[in-house]
């Protein structure tokens, strides 16, 4: 069966669970608000502001989130030990990381989309005119953020204090997703708005380079 | 109902050479030699920690051995996909999405197996299960032996060539037992091979035509005589 199609079906399944619990989603988008609403009420930020801060605040409360949210991805495949039922399958190990992977990005970019017009009105800020720029930023740092956690959420899996250990050892590596993310997003909101393509190449590259080592080294995640 | 598929021909063999596993400091298995030939029924008892989950789940190349060699049907470390295909696994976990239906279950496998007639096959499976009524409910609301008899039905749709059963009786009643007991005794006529780890007497040791006993990572017994092998079922525990 070609990858493609492996990952598909995984991820398929992924969010028929998903959209019947609706567990990750409602509880990510309910974290995210309130962070970005005790963030605009603890600073009180002006409009200037807001416009150079809340970009970095809003990249902050997505990746406490996707800490969060990421968890599960594979503590779920426990309960039933139905990874050992993926492992068996005559699939690559890739796509089973793959179609995880894909599924958080999809839960992730659709609380941001939620919240993007939250945020804009705690923070006054105006995302029509650049709401195509900021769906590329936002996509790529979502890819970041997916990829990463999900690997991450894979190697602690099995650990014991895994809720710890997954942000202990997932936030240290997404700090360049961070930077890059908020600077690009700082300029979008900037008084002449503008993509700094700077940091979207390196964006496009954090993404590659840690898609590229999942595929490499993704079947050893699973290993027991 | 017409059978979906053929029937299956026969089994894969089983080579077991030197296996060990260590865990930290731990060896739970010391070098395990074990051959198990095509169509075999095969009884591996132990207490608990003889290493008896440990060997299948490197059976079903889950785990990687610490030492020695597996091989499925001949074939060695890289076992090909087509032979990865046709082995299927049912353990006391019932390796099923607790927020999917039965045939959501179902459906989901065949098609990462890469199986035709997915649809035919799902319904078949079901109805062999005694499940086809609870097709669309979801499988957490299912009694734990309901549960039991889709993970079989789940493993068996692929038409198993080597079929590894991890104490699959846990939690099973007298009925549950004995039907699991009778669709192995089916599955080892049509010539699968069948390893199953067992900590209790039960019901589907009845059809069993060898038993190993593993003690401390070790082979301590192996009989395919009537007399010794009923002995070495006995003590392997109290009836599950």
């Amino acid at each position: 069966m070609s990858l493609a199609r492996a990952t598909g079906l995984i991820l398929a399944k992924e969010l028929r669970i998903e959209l019947r619990s609706r567990a990750l989603l409602s509880t990510t988008f309910v974290f995210v608000l309130l962070v970005l609403v005790l963030f605009s009420f603890t600073f009180d930020p002006t409009a200037t502001e807001a416009r150079r801060f809340g970009p970095g605040l809003l990249w902050l409360a997505l990746l406490f989130a996707g800490s969060l949210m990421l968890q599960p991805t594979f503590v779920r495949e426990q309960a039933n030990d139905t990874l050992s039922a993926l492992r068996m399958a005559p699939i690559e190990p890739f796509a089973v990381l793959l179609g995880k992977l894909a599924a958080n990005a999809v839960y992730l970019f659709l609380v941001e989309l939620i919240l993007l017009p939250i945020f804009a009105g705690l923070y006054n800020l105006s995302i029509l005119p650049v709401l195509g720029r900021l769906l590329l930023v936002m996509f790529l740092g979502t890819v970041g953020l997916a990829t990463t956690g999900t690997v991450f959420s894979a190697v602690t899996a099995q650990a014991r204090l895994r809720e710890l250990l997954l942000p202990v050892l997932l936030l240290p590596i997404l700090a360049p997703v961070l930077i890059g993310s908020s600077e690009a997003t700082v300029g979008l909101f900037s008084d002449q708005p503008y993509l700094d393509t700077t940091w979207v190449v390196f964006l496009t590259a954090f993404d590659v380079v840690f898609l590229t080592a999942a595929w490499l080294f993704g079947e050893y995640l699973f290993e027991e | 109902m017409t059978p979906v598929h053929p029937q299956p021909s026969a089994g894969f063999s089983v080579q077991f050479e030197k296996i060990e596993k260590r865990f930290g400091m731990r060896l739970a298995l010391r070098g395990v030699t074990l051959e198990i030939g095509p169509g075999e029924f095969v009884a591996l008892v132990g207490a608990n920690g003889s290493g008896k989950t440990t060997l299948l789940r490197i059976a079903a190349l889950l785990m990687r051995p610490s030492g020695g060699k597996i091989k499925i049907s001949g074939e060695g470390a890289d076992i090909l996909p087509a032979i990865r295909a046709r082995c299927g696994m049912v353990s006391h976990a019932t390796l099923l999405y607790d927020e999917l239906t039965a045939q959501e279950n179902l459906r989901f496998f065949a098609r990462l197996y890469d199986l035709k007639q997915v649809e035919e096959v799902c319904a078949a499976a079901l109805e062999r299960a005694g499940l086809a009524n609870r097709a669309r409910d979801l499988v957490r609301t299912f009694s734990r032996g309901m549960r039991q008899r889709l993970s079989l039905a789940r493993a068996m749709m692929t038409e198993p060539r080597l079929l590894l059963l991890d104490e699959p009786a846990t939690g099973l009643d007298p009925e549950g037992q004995a039907w699991l007991g009778r669709e192995a005794a089916r599955l080892h006529k049509e010539g699968c091979t069948i390893l199953m780890s067992t900590h209790g007497r039960n019901e589907v040791q009845s059809a069993v035509t060898r038993a190993v006993r593993l003690e401390a990572g070790l082979v301590a017994a192996d009989s395919r005589d009537g007399t010794e092998m009923r002995e070495i079922l006995a003590r392997s525990g109290p009836e599950a």
